[in-house]
């Protein structure tokens, strides 16, 4: 049985890195005594499947996990029993099952929401910051990949661009004017702090998070890998020994 | 590094308990690791504070990381959070990048829980385990906005304390403590917590009142109570200067660790630590008696938890904590009476969620250990760690850590044939009476592990890690004069030149210079005060770190102090010399340690007293208690620190080599 997890990280808890949060959800697996599936090999790990990594310092409301176990389990109430073995600041909002066949999450997300909160700045003014940004067919930034310094175009990928002049009412730590970014996971991958420091004058958000991450088919229709609150089961399990 | 030090907050100024995380909030964004800033560990606790709770801050002088696993820290962090009367909470030496940051915007050293300011608790407790942290503690000290010596603190600000191993001698850093704590810790922070409640409910006035009374506590020592003597270089005497001070202060020992089992809720940090595990204490002290060995000397007697504590704490703990490894902690765990259900226990526990591994942390040598390894260890078996200390036998009598070349070949040989490919083998150089045989013995016992490695996998590979021996206060080596940097980094080129050729052999040390400052720190006397407070001004924090260690630093300290580094380190020591820590006791008996000395001179193993008669060490007798085991007759296996073959086990010939029976010494085999 393989199950997709959709979870927050907000607040303090924001500031580990993607191997702590493995480490963590190895740990949480274990506390909630879900009976998880090994590798094969020298050296077992348990298989665990992220989506693509949160940078240090961001807060996301939809980070997504992939876990392949032995067994099935109930569904039923699984989400608080996760969030309880896991550390203040991660809950999880929805559990359900997938095919084993379903494509990594990493491979098939291609377009990621995110807010940053501009606490401070005049909205109006972000509006025409915006514009000029979106006016310009190529934006070059300098970045750093694998270890070196190297000029890439930031512009292909950016998708949308929208300023909200107060925060969304379920960001109670945001003032505002928040900028929406809607950003493409391909041709090639930005950081959003990529993103924001490519802007003349640069954007210094004060809270950065994820606001979701998208699915697109194949008739331009996109969809979270899992909405919030747990669609019905694909079928009774059968109860776990 | 360098930044000017602060010289305490401004007079009249009081922090309040107010988190300071709004504001540390976006210097986090900036550095490196800010997980470890952020607390959130499953165990924590965010404790109410108030006028009638004394405020307990834990530092420990290094890296979160370093830091948060010390069970000594924690077990006090649960104990006192249980009282209604304290509140503590921890913190750890923030690391360059955001001292840097807090300097620049004027903040100060905060809780990891509540991100209250440091300087706003009642006391700051520091856990001292190493010599180079020294330095850290006054830089963290100085980020609490705290005067950094003891004399210039005002009624307001926190009291400053430490306990750990490093305390058995406090005086290089009496100028900055304001009093100190010798032993375990268990019992003695309540009574602390109830004198300092009482001053604080009486308004907090009478700085020097209070510390009075905390040298009353047992174990509790006041540096500033005490007049220190000089004769030109030498210490006369360090005497107490009121008659209701003690002129001995004796450690705290717990009679029976049953008693604690704590920690109850071990701290499950969120972010990547130095032994990342469940760790579960099963004894403390030892008595294996290895002259080098300090941890060994200032905890006896050797208090066993009861097994089927172990077995609760182990899994209550894993079921807890979500970890799958545990570690069973002390200083050779191999001696635990009935290791080997205990471990079996555990590692067939059907309650298990998943595969449990349990590690060895002091891996006893001989092959015995090596099968209780293998039956716990069925997975990633990678490395396997042995201390043999000394390479040839002539100098393993004289450390007393009695391992013949048998039980080494013979453990090496059991962990290669059981799937272990990477042996690491420690030892130390700069050892008392050590030839060039002695130090080259070191390269032929890598070689010969490689060569039986040989038989079992095609590229055996041998890890040789060598450190500088630093002697320790309260050891039978506490008077021997410690190698120079030159002549360490001797022995370590004999040793690179030696090996240089061996295939599968791969030396590794550690670098001589830190021994020197080690040593300076570890037996000097209060004028190395001055010293360390110098380093520290100069940007000299984390010492312990090779990328910061700066040797020149702390030379041209004690040249400014007009201090010799030789006559501190380097000078062997007579009986009637005073020692800086002859005013405190660790309960043995000086006559003890220096008898020991002498037999190690005279090359002369001493059997473990655990299973043997009495050598009146003093550790025991002093406090009325005595070791507690299980077992009358040690495990079976190897030597046994005896020298004779036990391999099966069952009764040690006690009159072998008790002191009495010093005669029937020649039964050892050399």
């Amino acid at each position: 049985m393989r199950l997709r997890v959709r979870f927050r990280e907000v607040g303090p808890i924001r500031f580990i890195g993607h191997r702590d949060l493995a480490r963590i959800w190895e740990r949480a697996i274990r506390r909630a005594e879900l009976p998880i599936a090994y590798s094969e090999g020298f050296s077992p790990r348990p298989k665990l499947h992220f989506g693509l990594a949160l940078s240090v310092g961001h807060e996301s409301e939809a980070e997504y996990l992939d876990i392949d176990l032995v067994s099935p389990v109930l569904l039923d109430g699984l989400a608080d029993e996760l969030t309880a073995a896991l550390p203040e600041g991660i809950e999880v909002t929805a559990v359900a099952e997938v095919s084993r066949q379903a494509e990594a999450l990493q491979a098939v997300v291609d377009l990621v929401t995110w807010h940053a909160d501009l606490a401070g700045t005049d909205p109006d003014q972000l509006r025409e910051h915006v514009a000029r940004f979106l006016a310009r067919s190529s934006v070059e930034a300098r970045v750093v990949r694998k270890a070196k310094e190297v000029t890439i175009d930031v512009r292909p990928v950016v998708v949308d661009l929208r300023v909200l002049d107060v925060a969304p009412v379920d960001w109670a730590d945001a003032t505002g004017p928040v900028l929406v970014a809607e950003l493409a996971t391909r041709p090639r991958a930005v950081r959003p702090g990529e993103l924001w420091a490519a802007f003349e004058p640069p954007l210094e958000p004060r809270l950065v998070r994820r606001h979701e991450q998208w699915i697109t088919n194949d008739d331009g229709v996109r969809r979270p890998p899992l909405a919030v609150g747990a669609p019905e089961p694909v079928a009774a399990p059968p109860l776990a020994s | 590094m360098g930044f000017p030090p602060n010289l305490g907050r401004p007079v009249g100024s009081v922090p309040d308990m107010t988190s300071i995380w709004s504001q540390l909030e976006p210097l986090l964004a900036k550095v490196g690791k800010p997980a470890r800033y952020i607390g959130c560990e499953d165990g924590a606790i965010r404790p109410s504070h108030g006028p009638d709770i004394v405020s307990w801050l834990l530092l420990y002088p290094d890296t979160y990381e370093i830091g948060l696993p010390n069970q000594g820290l924690q077990i006090l962090y649960e104990i006192l959070n249980e009282r209604d009367d304290a509140a503590a909470e921890r913190s750890y030496a923030p690391w360059v990048d955001l001292e840097a940051e807090l300097r620049a915007s004027g903040l100060p050293l905060f809780s990891v829980e509540t991100h209250r300011p440091a300087g706003a608790f009642d006391l700051l407790a520091f856990n001292l385990s190493a010599e180079l942290t020294y330095t850290n503690l006054l830089n963290c000290v100085d980020l609490a906005q705290v005067p950094v010596r003891a004399a210039e603190r005002r009624d307001d600000h926190p009291l400053v304390c430490a306990g750990g191993h490093c305390t058995y001698n406090p005086e290089p850093l009496a100028d900055f403590l304001d009093f100190v704590v010798l032993g375990d810790g268990e019992e003695v922070v309540s009574e602390i917590t109830e004198v300092v409640g009482d001053w604080k409910r009486s308004g907090r006035h009478d700085r020097v009142g209070v510390l009075r009374q905390l040298a009353q506590v047992e174990g509790v020592y006041v540096p500033s109570l005490y007049e220190v003597a000089y004769d030109g270089p030498r210490l006369v005497s360090v005497e107490p200067r009121f008659a209701d001070v003690p002129a001995l202060v004796p450690k705290r020992t717990v009679a029976d660790l049953a008693q604690w089992p704590y920690p109850k809720r071990q701290l499950v940090p969120v972010t990547e630590v130095v032994h990342d595990r469940l760790n579960v204490e099963v004894f403390r002290g030892c008595t294996r008696g290895c002259r080098f060995c300090q941890a060994g000397m200032i905890t006896r007697p050797v208090r066993e938890r009861p097994a089927e504590q172990v077995r609760t704490m182990v899994s209550d703990g894993l079921r807890r904590t979500g970890y799958d490894e545990v570690a069973l902690t002390s200083l050779s765990t191999a001696d635990f009476s009935g290791i080997e259900s205990v471990v079996a226990g555990i590692v067939d526990d059907p309650t298990n969620c998943g595969q449990v591994s349990v590690s060895l942390p002091s891996l006893r040598v001989d092959a015995f250990t090596v099968g209780v390894a293998a039956q716990i260890q069925k997975a990633r078996r990678t490395g396997l760690t042995f201390a043999p200390e000394a390479g040839t036998w002539r100098m393993r009598q004289v450390i007393n850590k009695l391992i013949r070349e048998e039980d080494l070949y013979g453990a090496v040989e059991s962990a290669y044939s059981q799937g272990w490919r990477r042996m690491k083998l420690y030892f130390l150089v700069g050892l008392p009476t050590e030839t060039d045989e002695d130090t080259l013995g070191i390269a032929e016992l890598g070689r010969n592990v490689v060569e039986i490695g040989r038989r079992f996998h095609k590229n055996p590979s041998v890890t040789v890690s060598v450190g500088g021996f630093v002697p320790k206060p309260f050891t039978p080596f506490q008077w021997f004069g410690q190698n120079t940097v030159a002549e360490l980094q001797r022995k370590v080129n004999l040793l690179r030149d030696a090996t240089r050729r061996e295939r599968g052999v791969d030396l590794k040390w550690h670098d001589p210079k830190a021994s020197l400052a080690e040593g300076i720190a570890s037996r000097g006397d209060r004028r190395i005060g001055a010293v360390i407070e110098e380093v520290w001004r100069r940007g000299g924090t984390f010492q312990e770190w090779s990328e910061f260690f700066r040797l020149d630093l702390w030379l041209e300290a004690m040249a400014a102090q007009g201090l010799d580094p030789d006559w501190y380190t380097h000078r062997h020591r007579e009986l009637d010399e005073v020692l800086p820590w002859d005013h405190l006791s660790a309960g043995l008996h000086k006559d003890f340690l220096w008898q020991d000395w002498r037999d190690a001179l005279d090359e002369l193993g001493l059997e473990d007293c655990r299973w043997t008669p009495c050598y009146d060490c003093g550790a025991c007798t002093g406090y009325s208690i005595e070791h507690v085991v299980a077992s009358a007759v040690p495990p079976a296996g190897g030597s046994q620190g005896t020298g004779v073959d036990l391999s099966r086990g069952g009764a040690v010939p006690v009159s072998l080599l008790g002191r009495a029976g010093r005669d029937a010494a020649e039964a050892v085999p050399t």
